[in-house]
């Protein structure tokens, strides 16, 4: 058993050698890295984008908010995304565009009575100092806090815009939005938060401080768990990247934002 | 010319063989190269035993994680090894050979399901069971130690049968013809005889069980706490790495491969500490004859 797997890994290692070396560099291509909540949309206008112009190559990857400040700092993607609140120190050097704005829904599982938060409630719940249903008026059952890993941009975000959130030490840590969903949709004391465009029918979303998290709500200024979701360039953009850039930010680019669940830049 | 043949291919496999070895080397030297500075910057005490886990403010203590994975481990070897262990004497002992050839190699399918399939189950089933039934979030130390304890069940099983196969048939004849019964032959001398090589089995049982990542992330909930009982939801080392790789630069990325370096060291002794028992149990044959 153990020889049949150290040749594979010897086949594997092999494969991995060819496909970097075969792997020739395309000409004038461009790459867009970064925040992970934005990519199926980023994916989505590239395709829109490079159907209406086939001589332009746009890649769209993921890996998170920091990875996108990085790959646009080391030149590795053209544009960065990133969705924060506030850029850190080192993005500062980059030039941002706001290109859509994305809500972060609380959600709770359906069962739960309770429909509404208050952001003294929200923080209480994150910091551990609520810890049972029945001090909100709900059931008496411990509270599950379902939170994302520590460098998430949904998660920096969430805490930037609560304020004083010392993420309590029993808080169950999930990786995505959409494992933060399965996970609230499977334990009825759970709270969790996610990206509004991932919100479904397995999850109940609550009013914020009476505020609906919806796109009218959003754009009106009345929710508050908003962030802008940035594309950081190095210097000025030029050739695909502008382009891409100027149709993200035209009137179709931001209807198709708009159409698939997110909010337009303005 | 058939000479020169012989060397090409011995030559060939030579090279296959080390670029094996190489890449292990290589994978060693980056993960030290990348996280021992880190360990000295921060102090291998701090890291090592502070509870401390925010990146965001500069802090970086494994210790939750550390006795995170150990938990986990342990509670995935009770499940586990006795499972295995029993499986495997059932197999070798009490069933005709041919019933054997059939039922081995099903329970080695085992060790090809994706650990994401265990995972997935672990989190639809086995969370919601014990939410309902023992309370907590239900993601714990208790689900990651069941999923893990099926998971190591195919390590444990085929190296344990190969071990109590190998005791001579003269042993057990032996130990009948002296008037024990089956079940006194099988614990009075086969499993002393094949002890060591059960004892190897679990020990890379638990090799895989400390590695285990996908399943783990799942079913244990990453909670960064120190856990109380096994209701508790914990983070283990693997899973930390894991999870925040993709989000992490400058200090918290050496800092997850720092947590590498300590799961590296973790294993390596494990390993180790199999071969020894293997190689304890041959020679101890070869004394014998």
């Amino acid at each position: 058993m153990f020889d049949q797997w150290k040749q594979f890994s010897v086949a594997a290692l092999c494969v991995a050698v060819a496909a970097v070396a075969g792997c020739g560099r395309r000409q004038a291509a461009i790459t867009v890295a970064g925040s992970t909540a934005f990519q199926p949309f980023a994916e989505k206008l590239a395709e829109e984008l490079m159907a209406k112009r086939p001589d332009l190559a746009i890649t769209v990857q993921g890996g998170g908010s920091a990875v996108g400040i990085q790959s646009a700092l080391s030149g590795a993607a053209q544009i960065g995304m990133a969705d924060l609140v506030e850029l850190p120190p080192e993005a500062q050097s980059l030039t941002s565009v706001v290109v859509a704005r994305d809500g972060v829904s609380m959600v709770v599982h359906p069962s739960n009575p309770l429909s509404n938060l208050t952001t003294d409630q929200i923080r209480g719940i994150f910091n551990g100092a609520l810890r049972n249903w029945k001090e909100l008026g709900g059931k008496d059952a411990p509270i599950t806090v379902v939170s994302r890993e520590a460098g998430s941009g949904t998660r920096t975000s969430f805490e930037q815009i609560i304020t004083g959130i010392n993420l309590t030490r029993d808080a169950v840590v999930q990786d995505s939005n959409g494992t933060i969903r399965e996970t609230v949709a499977n334990d009825p004391n759970a709270v969790g938060y996610l990206t509004h465009g991932v919100v479904n029918s397995k999850v109940k979303a609550v009013t914020v401080d009476g505020k609906d998290c919806t796109t009218e709500a959003i754009m009106a200024g009345e929710y508050k768990l908003v962030r802008p979701v940035f594309f950081l360039i190095k210097g000025v953009a030029e050739g695909t990247a502008k382009e891409f850039i100027d149709y993200v930010l035209s009137a179709e680019g931001q209807e198709i934002i708009k159409k698939n669940g997110l909010i337009p830049a303005k | 010319m058939k000479f020169n043949r012989e060397k090409t291919v011995e030559r060939l496999l030579l090279t296959v063989a080390f670029s094996a070895i190489a890449s292990l080397l290589l994978i060693a030297l980056f993960i030290f190269k990348e996280g021992v500075p880190f360990i000295l910057k921060v102090g291998p005490r701090d890291f090592l035993l502070s509870s401390d886990w925010s990146p965001q403010a500069g802090k970086f203590g494994i210790y939750p994680m550390i006795i995170a994975s150990l938990w986990i481990t342990l509670g995935a070897m009770l499940i586990g090894a006795p499972l295995g262990v029993a499986g495997a004497i059932f197999l070798n002992e009490f069933v005709p050979r041919s019933v054997m050839r059939i039922v081995k190699p099903t329970i080695e399918l085992l060790a090809g399901i994706p650990s994401v399939v265990f995972g997935f189950i672990g989190v639809v089933v086995l969370a919601p069971l014990i939410r309902t039934h023992l309370g907590g979030p239900g993601l714990s130390v208790l689900a990651g130690a069941i999923v893990l304890g099926i998971m190591v069940l195919p390590t444990v099983i085929s190296i344990s049968t190969d071990a109590i196969g190998a005791v001579p048939n003269t042993y057990r004849e032996g130990a009948l013809a002296l008037g024990a019964t089956r079940w006194q032959a099988v614990h009075m001398v086969v499993l002393k005889a094949a002890r060591s090589g059960i004892v190897a089995s679990i020990i890379l049982a638990m090799g895989r069980a400390v590695g285990e990542t996908m399943a783990v992330i799942m079913v244990a909930g990453n909670a960064l706490k120190i856990p109380h009982s096994p209701l508790d939801s914990v983070r283990t080392l693997t899973a930390n790495i894991a999870m925040e790789m993709g989000q992490a630069t400058g200090m918290h990325r050496q800092a997850l491969f720092a947590t590498g370096v300590v799961l590296f060291i973790v294993i390596m002794i494990l390993n180790s500490i199999a071969t020894a028992a293997v190689r304890r149990r041959i020679g101890g044959k070869g004394n014998k004859k």
